[in-house]
């Protein structure tokens, strides 16, 4: 490879590197055509991990670091001094099917600074994501989308793209204004809103729109926004524009900080509970209120999972019984997700569970013991316990959270 | 049985086990070459086996453990004698343990598809060999995979239990192979180690994740894995120099002109905006070309329409074929001056399907017409009409912003905003039974008329 080509290619992959949402998911099963390389699976693949433990899927790059905006939370904020380059549309389009054919990656998720105007910069990242369907590449393409860039470009944009994203950066519309100065929430919501319904729309009429629909970007600890401010802007998105995910990105330090944010770690223990929390709002039957209710003061416990922190404050409610309870309680219960829930309840039909069986099919069985009961198990007095928490609290590891 | 995965064998196995009504205890299962071994015949019928069962043992086959076939003959057995539902309770201790040997299987194929990593070969031709350690007997079962995926490309994967070949048309599974047959480099890997050592954040270093995820038995042939221990030992330097570096003046001067010019980027002219379309895709299947809007700026009617017809698409130019002859008479018999008025489409390229040599025009749907609305919404604020006219219902949708019925619409109406007249498309007129011709042909004038009237009104006022 070209020393150029790979000297921006170190360049606009560190300045990538903080955007968290590339996730090759969601899309329908597609392959390559007969001269053609490229396929999509549901799930997605990730080809490698890195030493922080996060799945390299896609080529996350930018297209360039040249940026007129002066976002405070970003690398290439205009008033940063890193290191800047830029691709050209040739050039991404080479690295992508390059990499792609030696089964490095399972596509491409490209973003940009803004250079010019957002219509340019929109326009030229349009171009890579068409110049690759036009040499038959049926991998995965992410674009990250400039909601500033006038909306003919999202339309044009969602024909070839897997996965379009809008980044939210901050829920708060405050901290917005105060951190990134030539952004605005409400460019933001019009823009998220006229993608979801434009995919709607494309769907119901059987056309190619950005197939595997919207996801967006949080970033966790970077203004004062709590837990429940971040998790009721995510229920809000979900409701109203139908994101299929939404990622939470701890703020993490950055080369050249911006004196309005100092660099501190990132607050990944946060991070995971938002995740976690997520997943009890998409799946679980779960509302923000009751989420919230877990924690103090609108923050999550950070020492145990939520859910685990909803049971405790609610022990009335239990303890469940596995061979009777509906569907709804079970997936309440702390340690069973919903996979464990669903072979519980197929199996009930057939055998009374005992909690040697539920420990086979659920890995979390020690944290779901003090809240049911099977055929051969009560927790009797455990449940009110009041060292309960304690019990069920993991040990801390030092190293990791410090 | 044969060594590896043997799915037939297996399968001959169980007709003859079973026609024979052998328990599982009586059975011994051998994958060693033996002297001794009988083959089994068959001559035995097929054996019905509810569903998920047969593609249980299909991937089970696959697992490395020499206990796989008994297993599975278990399960068969049970399933035959008495439980049915056996596979659905996942709570039994033999469904507990084929489920754990399933997810093993199946985490191997899917490390498989992540982890080969192709090297091309040097030669002409361009070629593509990738070696590879299984755990398990897959490299069958993972073989569509790849051929899905590459389909357009010639590749090979060696492994120590058998090797894949794709020459673009069919695939050719090959014996063992050992690593040296393959190419020891390629000139993307020091890009993509590149890539890899930069996309890793130090301040959020979790190498036990890492590990769970990418166990260090595939290190040795990942090209990327070579970085890691350099990566972490450096790690927790770097977040420190990084947390204590303070912020640096900007050492380029603050670019307040660019940043000010930025958000005045939509297109100031009616040509302007006409460049950006003709250069973009169509957001329909078919066209070819767009085809612009023709007309004064501050036209007192613009006339919107569906989108180009076959003869527009070849000459580029808007209402030329048969419908926009009808218009033109139309506007003739009402007094409009034809040259004074703006002509355009909602959709700007001519959707239609291939058949033969014919092009069938195709209506755009709903979502296709809101892709373009943007455009036309553009084009009417500079071309600032008097009056805009939706010919039809796609017109009117894209005008209005939401469907309205021509019928019940027909008239003046104001349109998102903007005074306007809804009538019908003249193609309209083109496809109607020849009695009912005249009526509606007289109608049209009509509001030919009307609309006249309103933008002569107008421009008075």
């Amino acid at each position: 490879m070209d020393e150029l080509l790979e000297k921006k290619l170190r360049i606009l992959a560190d300045a990538a590197k903080y955007d968290a949402s590339c996730a090759s998911s969601g899309s329908k099963g597609r392959k390559a055509s007969k001269n053609g390389i490229g396929s999509t699976t549901g799930a997605g693949i990730c080809h490698a991990y890195t030493p922080d433990g996060r799945c390299v899927s896609l080529l996350k790059i930018l297209l360039t670091n040249y940026c007129l905006f002066d976002c405070a939370y970003c690398i290439n904020r205009r008033s940063s001094n890193v290191a800047r380059a830029r691709f050209s549309v040739a050039e991404v389009v080479t690295l992508t099917l390059e990499f792609y054919k030696r089964n490095y990656i399972e596509g491409l998720f490209l973003s940009s600074g803004i250079i010019k105007s957002p219509d340019y910069t929109m326009e030229q990242m349009m171009r890579v994501a068409k110049n690759l369907r036009a040499q038959q590449f049926a991998g995965y393409i992410h674009l990250k989308s400039i909601p500033e860039a006038s909306p003919w470009l999202i339309e044009q944009a969602g024909l070839f793209a897997d996965r379009m994203s809008i980044n939210l950066e901050l829920p708060k519309p405050e901290s917005l204004k105060a951190l990134a100065p030539e952004k605005d929430s409400a460019t933001i919501a019009t823009a998220m809103g006229q993608m979801t319904d434009r995919i709607a729309e494309a769907k119901e009429e059987r056309r190619r729109f950005s197939p595997a629909g919207q996801s967006t970007q949080v970033i966790v600890g970077a203004d004062d926004a709590s837990d429940e401010t971040v998790l009721t802007s995510s229920a809000v998105m979900y409701s109203r524009y139908a994101l299929r995910r939404v990622y939470y990105s701890a703020f993490s330090p950055i080369p050249e900080a911006s004196a309005l944010l100092s660099a501190k770690p990132p607050p990944l223990r946060r991070e995971n509970r938002l995740y976690q929390a997520d997943w009890l709002l998409r799946y679980y039957g779960f509302s923000v209120p009751e989420i919230a209710a877990g924690g103090t003061d609108g923050m999550l416990d950070l020492e145990i999972d939520p859910k685990l922190a909803w049971a405790l404050k609610n022990r009335a409610l239990f303890p469940v019984d596995v061979n009777k309870a509906a569907r709804e309680m079970l997936l309440r219960v702390p340690g069973l997700g919903t996979r464990a829930v669903d072979a519980i309840i197929t199996t009930r039909r057939y055998t009374r569970l005992r909690l040697a069986d539920i420990g086979r099919l659920s890995p979390g069985i020690k944290r779901a013991t003090p809240f049911l009961i099977a055929a051969d198990h009560s927790p009797a007095r455990l449940t009110d316990r009041a060292d309960l928490r304690a019990r069920l609290t993991p040990a801390r590891q030092m190293s990791l959270f410090a | 049985m044969k060594p590896a995965a043997d799915l037939d064998g297996f399968r001959a196995a169980l007709r003859c086990l079973i026609a024979d009504g052998a328990r599982p205890h009586e059975v011994i299962w051998d994958t060693a070459p033996s002297l001794f071994a009988a083959e089994p015949g068959d001559e035995s019928p097929p054996i019905a086996l509810p569903r998920g069962v047969a593609e249980k043992i299909a991937l089970l086959v696959c697992h490395r453990d020499p206990e796989r076939y008994s297993l599975l003959y278990q399960l068969v057995w049970r399933v035959r004698h008495g439980e049915r539902a056996l596979p659905e309770i996942a709570s039994d201790p033999l469904i507990h343990r084929l489920h754990g040997m399933e997810k093993s299987v199946r985490r191997d194929l899917h490390k498989m598809h992540a982890f080969v990593r192709f090297r091309r070969a040097e030669a002409e031709e361009e070629r593509f060999v990738a070696w590879f350690e299984p755990e398990h007997f897959i490299i069958e079962a993972t073989a569509q995979f790849f051929v899905d995926r590459f389909r357009g490309m010639y590749w090979s994967i060696l492994t120590p239990v058998g090797s894949l070949h794709w020459d673009r048309n069919s695939l050719t599974v090959g014996p063992p192979a050992m690593k040296s047959d393959a190419p020891t480099g390629d000139a993307f890997e020091a890009g993509w180690r590149s890539y890899y050592e930069s996309t890793f954040n130090p301040a959020r270093l979790n190498p036990d994740v890492m590990r769970g995820h990418m166990a260090k038995k595939y290190w040795k042939n990942l090209p990327e894995a070579a970085a890691i221990t350099d990566l972490i030992r450096s790690a927790p330097l770097r977040v420190k120099q990084m947390i204590e570096q303070q912020q640096a003046m900007p050492r380029k001067r603050d670019p307040k002109k660019a940043v000010a010019a930025m958000s005045d980027q939509a297109p100031k002219s009616l040509a302007a905006l006409n460049r950006l379309i003709a250069a973009s895709e169509p957001m329909v299947k078919g066209g070819t070309r767009a085809v612009l809007g023709e007309g004064p700026l501050h036209a007192p009617i613009a006339f919107v329409g569906e989108q180009p017809g076959d003869q527009e698409d070849m000459a580029g130019k808007p209402f030329i074929g048969p419908a926009g002859q009808l218009l033109d008479k139309a506007m003739a018999e009402a007094g409009i001056d034809r040259r004074a008025v703006y002509v355009t489409n909602a959709v700007k390229h001519f959707k239609f399907e291939p058949r033969g040599k014919r092009r069938i025009h195709s209506k755009p749907t709903a979502g296709e017409v809101r892709h373009y609305r943007w455009w036309l919404e553009k084009e009417l604020d500079l071309v600032k009409p008097g009056l805009v006219v939706a010919l039809g219902a796609t017109a009117a949708l894209a005008l209005a912003g939401k469907p309205l019925a021509v019928g019940a619409n027909r008239g003046p109406i104001v349109l998102d905003g903007r005074p306007g007249f809804i009538t019908i498309h003249p193609s309209f007129l083109l496809r109607m039974p020849q009695e009912d011709k005249a009526m509606a042909w007289r109608q049209f004038v009509t509001d030919m008329k009307h609309i006249h009237a309103i933008a002569e009104q107008s421009r008075v006022a």
